[in-house]
Formats: structure tokens, C-alpha cells, sequence
């Protein structure tokens, strides 16, 4: 070790990507998610992708129980959490050999040394140390004796060394801060919080970060530092924010808009039980969460609490789904006001849990018995989860329906920098009940206004006591009611009114000229993935455009007239097509599909090579 | 309009919906619905105040027959409907209405879990031991062997008893009564509306189209008085049409006892509706006619125990007199923030 601080060179680049993998017990989501608030607060803009298994504890060192944290931070604008990694942090050979693939030519690699041990390299299949046998020699590698380096830094603090071993984590994010050039103020305080009811498990992370940040400093082998300045973003004050708590804290928003108490009744399931997490925390902003005994239950309370006249919501993941999807069908029926979310994951049935996709959208469009229809709308980035969750709630009480929210895996757990809003941005919700009616008035829970939206009484008012049921109504009364022509113009009457949510929403918008060779029409998480390519694209004097949907049902009034603006229409989607397929259906209009179920999202790479490969003969 | 004048006195008719009651003639429905309709009033709680839930089946359509608000949800999840709507609004009344199809079988999982919260809910299930609606076939309450449409060789499942259920989830109200014994149903109704925290009624009901004389052991007037054995508080538990047979335990065992012949009625086994341990009130709920016990009708347990959409309204009270009302504003800049210029 050099006696004194040498001087470094320190490298200006415009952004970076950054991978922590190891174990899933080696606290590799935490060292993520400390250095993304690092870099958000240095005015970074961030983005980021939490990658963990299913297994909460696979056996130590194996495969399976690799658990990732990628972070994209950078100088510009960015959307996506990136396609390669330019310096990657292995705890153990596993994580090496799951991840070493994504490492561009040239990245940094940082290894704990002490890891790559016979029986962890037997596990990752290496038979012999890729370390040490010259294979990673096009990375610039830097094999760190973490495990022992940490057990010093901890020494004299009482400490096991099982809890020694703990603070690992906190060495490797020390390095990669100083490799990056953070400041480790947010950290120390996060420890503080965190660990303050411990003061020697705070005092050796403490002890453990500012050893690995002294160790890149100090030692010779690491010759370049790398600095990535502050992004020029829109003034104001920005935090972090993950997407399921921004969905959160949209209704809590919506909620305060339209002077309702919020009701969430939810089963737990991945990856949407963070949103039950994060208002159950919110029992002062009068919110109740109540966890049912299981899905259907959760639904059907949260119809009961529809009824009741609060804001009611549910959310869940496709299996969950499935499972309200009798219930959905009586929430549509008795035309109540409620959201029902649904955190796409990879499927069918179970599938890749902790994984995403977005192969729910024929499910929560078509998958209920009857003609069923509930407007879908979905969420395109972290942050757009809040204001998703606002629009469902709007648009649910203003025309008496059940909306559908589709966010994602991906959305739901990554992060981005969030403008934090002020309150006069955030739109007020109308909601009206009807008053009492003296007696002698009849009441008629299904008369229509001009949106054919019915009035929402509730119970407690004198003289509107009525009946809902899942069984057919009279038009109007609401009455029981097994007419066939009447079955035909309720079916109509339901249909249309959500149709006509079309007049409520905003037109269309592309990013991008309005006419053109391509344009690229996504929805949901894989928004990041797409802009850049289009961006990319166009600074290449392609005529290429980005069309994002937030409203899938229904689609935008001019949604067809753009399609008639460009030659060909390409869908990238992380399923089979089910875009593809509504379009093709509502316009008659061929789409080219690009499609993968990885359980990872889109690369930008990968949108666009497909961009070039349909636009190849049209540049001449 | 203004509503502070004072409740106005409701009689049976006004809880009655202007829709035709389209149950069989002769079914036992028609009877727990005039009983509710007769009891209400009684409560002095103004009708706008109270909600039927149901699932689906005959009994479930019962909301559709009285002028309350109400729904008329889909199979075996009235409960978790009903548990929605008092967590929301523990000012209402809510009933839930269900049978044995309907509550013990595709709803049996909410059935259990809202007993265990003691939602302040009054369930009212309507056992006929069979599925009458979708046309005969057997239900979680029909005895073995029964023959059914679905059972042509008779039913191999082992029947469930609904009180013993509602007995082993520490249900806080359990009673019993019979479509035809008006009075006594009537008065068990009233016993469950009275009670704060889930109140579990099981009616003995009769389908006369597709399971007649189910009970006819404990309604005909020849046997009811050797069948059947009200229960009353405080009370040794006797019965038979001259009152000199009881209940002893011997050891964890009841057993029928004839009264003189050296056992007296301390010797017998005293009712205690209000006893914290379930555990007798379970024994009674295991004394079944084809056993040769007379079946308890009345109330078997009722307990005062906290009550779920009470503690969860609390909780937010709790929350925000130690936090102060939520401020969306503090949240956003909660936790670590920079500003750009």
C-alpha cells in the first residue's frame, strides 16, 4: 500500500452504468439503491434496474441466488437503466459468471478475491479461477480481498464474524464511490438512521464504507477515477422515487383531491405488495389497508368499500388478477368507481415472479366472462406511476367504472429523479353524491348523464336505500331485470360509456416529426427503452417517430390518423404481440412486432437494431 | 331536507322492497324474511342506515326484498363485501345473508376469516343441506349418503357443521334457530343486531322442492319438544315435551339423563352463553340428532371481544394524533431531496 496519496487522473464522462452482484444475502439492492440516491442527489439523472431471484435465500453461492442492482446515471436526460455495464462489482464467481456477459469490452470489473475459492468457483462451474487464468483479461480487473479487508476495518468493534462479513456490502459501495466520485455524506446518514438503535453495527459500516473508499484511493492499481457532472433537468426540487411508491403516494394525492378517505384492500404478491407496504406506513393521510385472507376477498371488500362511498382500490399482480376476475366483472355491472392495479410480472401462472413483463394486457382487456369492459390505462416510467394513479381515479369517478392500471416489474421497482409536485399542481377530483329525497321521490340508481355515468349514492342518505347485484338491471331503476332486449342495451349502454371515456382524454402526441418511414408505438414500462432508440434514430436523420399510449381502452381519438402518417408501424412489446393484436383488430392495420418474454426489459440496442433493420432501403 | 327530526317509527312495510318475491311457495325464506322485516323496526335505527349483503343462491336474493340499501354480490363472497363496507363505514348496520352452499362451501375461506376479525357484521345463513337454486344437488351440510342429483349413489362428504365452524374460528355471537319457530327466530335475530362483533346465525330452513323435510325432526310439534333444546343463559340445560330430560357432562362427554331418579337439575349442565372459553358452546354445537341429542337452538356464545373495523379506525385515529393530519407536501420532500436551478 502506498504511503501517500497519490495524485489520480480523473476522467469527465457524460454518464455511466453501474452493476452490484452477489448473493442474494450480500445486500446488493441496498448498495444499489444507496448509490442511486448518491447520484440522484449529486443532480445525476438516474435510472436504475433491481434484478433478484425468487428464492428469498437460495443456497449461498449458487446461481440461483445471484441478486443484481444496475444503475444508469448521467449528465442528459435518460430513460432507460442501460444496455451494458462499464463497471461491474462481483461479490462471488456466481455473480461473475451470471453477469460478466452485459460488461462492456473494456469495463471495470471489481471482484472480492476472496470468494473465488475452490468450492465457489466449483459452483459457478469455473474449473479454474478466472482471476488469476488470464480469461478476463479484456476487462480492466481488479481482484480486492474484500472479505478480509472488511474484517480488519471492523476489528475491535465486538463484532461476529458472520455480522463482519454483514458489512461487505458497505466496502464494495465505498470503492465504487469512490471509483465514481460520490460523496459518502448520504450514506453515512442512511447508516445513522438505520442502524442508530445499533451503534456497532453502525459503526462498522461506517468503518467497512470508509475502508473501500480509502482503498481506491490509496491504492495504485486503480489508476483513473471517473466523475459524471449533474444533469441539466427542469428547475426544481427532485427526490427519488420508486414506481409502486409513487403509485402510492398518486393516491394518497387523489385521494386528498377528491375529499374521500382511501381504501386498499390487497393480498400480497410480487411485485405489488409495496404499494401495501407504503400506505399501511400512511394511516394519518385516513387511509385503511386491509389485508384480505386472499385475492378474491380483496377485491369484493374493496367493491363493499366502492359501495360504502370511499376511494377504493385494489392491487395486485396477474395471478391475483385471475383471481378478482369474477368480482371485476360485478364491479363493472354495478357501475362503481374503483382502481384496481395490476404490477405485471412474467407468466403464465406463477412464472418468473420477481421478473417483468407485459403479457397481463389481453388478460385485464378480454379476460372476464361477458362483455365486460373496463378502461385500461398504464403507467410509462417510475414517476408516471403518480400521476397514473391520480388519472385512473378521475377517470373512475367520473364515469362510474373500474379502471384497470397496468404498471410493471420493472417500472415497480425501479427509480428515477421525481419533480416533486406541488400541491397546486395536482388536479382536483370532482366527486358528487346525490342528496336525500323526501318521500314520495323514486330513486333510479341507473339513470344516465350525458357521459351515461350514474349517480354514486351511498348508504346513510334517506330515500335512495337500492339494491346492486351482479344479476342483469332494468335500465334506469336497476331493478332485476332478465328482458333480452333490455341485456342488449345494457350491454351496449356499458360498452359505450367507457367508449366514450375517448372524449375526456388527451389527444395523442408523438415524439418526433408527424410523418414519416417508422413509427415505434409502445405503452407501459418499455417507454425508456423506446424513446432513446427514436432519439437515437432521429439525431441519425432517420424519419422515425415514438408514439407512447397511456390509454389503451380506449385508445386516443387520433390514434388511427397518426398510424395513416407513416409506412410502417413497429410494436415492441415484452409478450406475443397483444398490442399488435388490439390494433390490428380496432384499425386494420398490419403491425410489425418485436417481442420478448426474458422476464428483463427492452435494451435500447435491441429497438434499435430492429429500427434499422425495417428502415434499411428507405434512407437513400 | 333536514334529517335531525326525530326517527320516525318504521313499520314491517316499509322495510319491504316494491320488488314480487319470486322464492317457491312454501319456502322456508319467506319466513326469516318476515321475521327480519318485523324485527327492524324494533332496533330503531332509520332504514338508510342499514345494508344486506348476499352471495348467491335462494337466501342471497333476499336483499332484493327489503327496502334497505344493498347488494347482491356473487357466490360465497358476501362476507368480504360486507367486511369492505363496515371497515369503511362502521356507522352502518350490515347484514349478510347467506346459505350453506353460499357460505360453507365456495365462500367458506371469507366465512372464516371475517368471523376471526369479528367484523361487526350479522351473517345469517340459511341451511336447507342442499343446493336448491342450481337444482338439487348436495351441499357441505348434507348428510352422508344423501341422494342427490349429484349424488345418485349417496353423498361420500363428510357433512360440516356450520356452528361448530363458526365455533372454531372464536366466532364472538353463534346461535341457532328454525325457519318455522317464529318467535324464537324472531328473537335470535334481534339477539344478533344487538350483539357488537360478528354475529353468526344458522337457520334451520326448509327447501320444500328439493330437500322437504329436512328438519322435520326439529319442527314437527309431535318431536320438537324431544329434539330440540333452548337454550337459555344461566339456565340447566332441560328438555322433552314433560321437561324431566337433560344434559350431563360426564367427564369431556355430554349425555341425556332422565331428571328424578336421583339426578337433579344441579346436577346438569348449566348454560353459559357468556363463558371466554369456546369451549362448551362448541360441546353443544356437537349434539346432533342422529346421535340421539336434542340439537341447542338459541344463543350459544356471545362474547364482547374488539371488534376489527373498530381497531383499524382507531388505528388511523392513533396515527394521527401522534403524526398530525397527513400532509402530502411534508411526504414529497420526505427522506432526501435537491433542488435544480
Amino acid at each position: 500500500m502506498a504511503t501517500s496519496t497519490p495524485s489520480k487522473a480523473v476522467a469527465n464522462l457524460e454518464e455511466a452504468t453501474v452493476r452490484f452482484c452477489g448473493d442474494s444475502g450480500d445486500g446488493m439492492q441496498l448498495a444499489g439503491t444507496q448509490f442511486t440516491n448518491t447520484s440522484a442527489l449529486l443532480g445525476n439523472d438516474v435510472a436504475t434496474f433491481p434484478d433478484f431471484p425468487a428464492e428469498i435465500r437460495a443456497p449461498r453461492g449458487t446461481k440461483a441466488g445471484v441478486s443484481g442492482f444496475q444503475i444508469h446515471f448521467s449528465s442528459n436526460e435518460i430513460f432507460t437503466p442501460g444496455d451494458t455495464v462499464d463497471s461491474l462489482v462481483a461479490m462471488n464467481p456466481a455473480a461473475l459468471v451470471t453477469n460478466l456477459a452485459d460488461l462492456r469490452e473494456g469495463g471495470v470489473l471489481l471482484v472480492n478475491q476472496d470468494a473465488f475459492e475452490k468450492k465457489g468457483l466449483a459452483q459457478a462451474g469455473y474449473e479454474t479461477d478466472p482471476t488469476e487464468d488470464g480469461s478476463l483479461h479484456q476487462y480492466k480487473l481488479h481482484s480486492v480481498p474484500m472479505t478480509k479487508l472488511t474484517r480488519l476495518a471492523v476489528e475491535g468493534l465486538g463484532l461476529s464474524l458472520k455480522e463482519a462479513d454483514r458489512c461487505r456490502n458497505f466496502f464494495a459501495m465505498g470503492l465504487v464511490f469512490w471509483l465514481y466520485d460520490r460523496p459518502l455524506d448520504p450514506t453515512l446518514r442512511f447508516i445513522d438512521a438505520k442502524f442508530g438503535k445499533r451503534p456497532e453495527v453502525a459503526q462498522a459500516n461506517t468503518a467497512a464504507l470508509k475502508a473501500g473508499y480509502h482503498y481506491g484511493e490509496t491504492v495504485e492499481a486503480i489508476g483513473t477515477q471517473y466523475h459524471v457532472p449533474a444533469a441539466k433537468l427542469e428547475a426544481g426540487t427532485y427526490r427519488n422515487i420508486i414506481g409502486n411508491t409513487a403509485f402510492a403516494w398518486g393516491l394518497l394525492a387523489a385521494a386528498q383531491s377528491s375529499k374521500k378517505r382511501l381504501f386498499l384492500g390487497a393480498y400480497p404478491i410480487t411485485p405489488a405488495s409495496d404499494i401495501l407496504h407504503e400506505l399501511a406506513k400512511h394511516k394519518h393521510f385516513n387511509v385503511l389497508t386491509y389485508q384480505a385472507e386472499d385475492e378474491i376477498a380483496a377485491m369484493t371488500a374493496t367493491i363493499g368499500a366502492a359501495f360504502a362511498g370511499v376511494m377504493a382500490v385494489t392491487a395486485s399482480s396477474g395471478p391475483g388478477i385471475a383471481l378478482k376476475g369474477e368480482a371485476l366483472g360485478l364491479a363493472v355491472i354495478t357501475e362503481l368507481p374503483m382502481i384496481c392495479v395490476n404490477v405485471q410480472r412474467g407468466g403464465p401462472s406463477t412464472g418468473l415472479p420477481t421478473k417483468t413483463e407485459q403479457s397481463d394486457l389481453y388478460q385485464v382487456m378480454y379476460g372476464r366472462n361477458g362483455e365486460c369492459p373496463m378502461p385500461v390505462i398504464a403507467a410509462s416510467s417510475p414517476g408516471d406511476c403518480f400521476d397514473v394513479a391520480i388519472e385512473a381515479w378521475r377517470l373512475a369517478v367520473r364515469y362510474m367504472t373500474p379502471v384497470m392500471v397496468l404498471s410493471d416489474g420493472y417500472i415497480a421497482n425501479g427509480s428515477e429523479p421525481w419533480k416533486v409536485p406541488s400541491l397546486a399542481d395536482i388536479p382536483k377530483i370532482p366527486v358528487e353524491h346525490p342528496g336525500p329525497l323526501s318521500n314520495g321521490e323514486e330513486f333510479m340508481p341507473f339513470e344516465r348523464d350525458e357521459r351515461l355515468s350514474r349517480p354514486w349514492a351511498i348508504p346513510g342518505t334517506p330515500g335512495l336505500e337500492h339494491r346492486l347485484g351482479g344479476l342483469e338491471k332494468q335500465d334506469i331503476s336497476g331493478t332485476v331485470c332478465y328482458d333480452p332486449n333490455n341485456h342488449d342495451h345494457m350491454c351496449r349502454l356499458r360498452a359505450e360509456k367507457v367508449a366514450g371515456i375517448v372524449n375526456d382524454i388527451p389527444e395523442q402526441t408523438l415524439d418526433g416529426p408527424d410523418t414519416g418511414d417508422l413509427l415505434v408505438l409502445s405503452w407501459g414500462g418499455t417507454y425508456g427503452a423506446c424513446a432513446t432508440a427514436v432519439h437515437r434514430a432521429l439525431a441519425e436523420g432517420k424519419k422515425v417517430s415514438h408514439c407512447h399510449l397511456r390509454y389503451l381502452n380506449p385508445f386516443p381519438k387520433n390514434l388511427g390518423d397518426i398510424f395513416n402518417r407513416f409506412d410502417k408501424v413497429l410494436v415492441p412489446e415484452l409478450n406475443l404481440g397483444q398490442l399488435s393484436m388490439m390494433v390490428r383488430a380496432q384499425y386494420l392495420l398490419d403491425t410489425i412486432g418485436l417481442n420478448k418474454m426474458q422476464g428483463k426489459p427492452f435494451s435500447v440496442g435491441e429497438i434499435s437494431e430492429k429500427i434499422d433493420q425495417l428502415l434499411q432501403g428507405t434512407q437513400s | 331536507m333536514s334529517i335531525e327530526t326525530p326517527l320516525p317509527i318504521l313499520k314491517p312495510a316499509d322495510f319491504a322492497s316494491d320488488q314480487d318475491v319470486r322464492w317457491c311457495p312454501g319456502c322456508g325464506d319467506y319466513s326469516i324474511l318476515a321475521q327480519m322485516k318485523k324485527m327492524l323496526p324494533t332496533l330503531g335505527m332509520p332504514r338508510e342506515n342499514i345494508v344486506f349483503i348476499s352471495g348467491i343462491g335462494c337466501s342471497s336474493r333476499f336483499p332484493y326484498y327489503m327496502n334497505t340499501y344493498g347488494m347482491h354480490s356473487i357466490h360465497g363472497r358476501a362476507p368480504a363485501v360486507a367486511s369492505g363496507l363496515k371497515t369503511s363505514r362502521p356507522d352502518l348496520q350490515v347484514w349478510v345473508i347467506t346459505g350453506d352452499g353460499d357460505g360453507l362451501s365456495i365462500g367458506g375461506n371469507h366465512l372464516m376469516h371475517t368471523i376471526r376479525r369479528n367484523m361487526d357484521l350479522n351473517i345469517v345463513l340459511f341451511n336447507n343441506r342442499i343446493y336448491g337454486l342450481t337444482k338439487g344437488q348436495y351441499s357441505p351440510t348434507s348428510p352422508l349418503g344423501k341422494k342427490t342429483k349429484s349424488s345418485p349413489m349417496g353423498s361420500i362428504d363428510n357433512p360440516l357443521h356450520p356452528l361448530s365452524l363458526a365455533l372454531g374460528c372464536e366466532a364472538s355471537f353463534v346461535a341457532r334457530s328454525i325457519d318455522t319457530n317464529i318467535k324464537h327466530l324472531g328473537a335470535t335475530l334481534k339477539r344478533a343486531a344487538d350483539h357488537r362483533g360478528t354475529s353468526f346465525v344458522e337457520v334451520y330452513q326448509n327447501c320444500n322442492v328439493f330437500n322437504d323435510g329436512a328438519w322435520n325432526y326439529a319442527k314437527d310439534r309431535e318431536t320438537k319438544a324431544d329434539t330440540t333444546l333452548e337454550l337459555e343463559h344461566g339456565k340447566p340445560l332441560i328438555f322433552g315435551k314433560d321437561r324431566n330430560k337433560g344434559i350431563r357432562l360426564n367427564g369431556l362427554d355430554p349425555e341425556v339423563v332422565d331428571l328424578g331418579s336421583g339426578i337433579a337439575e344441579d346436577d346438569l349442565l348449566f348454560h353459559d352463553e357468556r363463558c371466554p372459553e369456546p369451549s362448551l358452546a362448541y360441546l353443544l354445537s356437537r349434539m346432533r340428532y342422529e346421535d340421539g341429542f336434542p340439537e341447542p337452538i338459541g344463543v350459544f356464545r356471545s362474547v364482547d371481544v374488539p371488534r376489527y373495523d373498530e381497531m383499524v379506525n382507531e388505528q388511523i385515529e392513533t396515527a394521527t394524533k401522534e403524526k398530525g393530519r397527513g400532509d402530502l407536501e411534508a411526504l414529497f420532500n420526505s427522506g432526501e431531496t435537491w433542488k435544480v436551478t
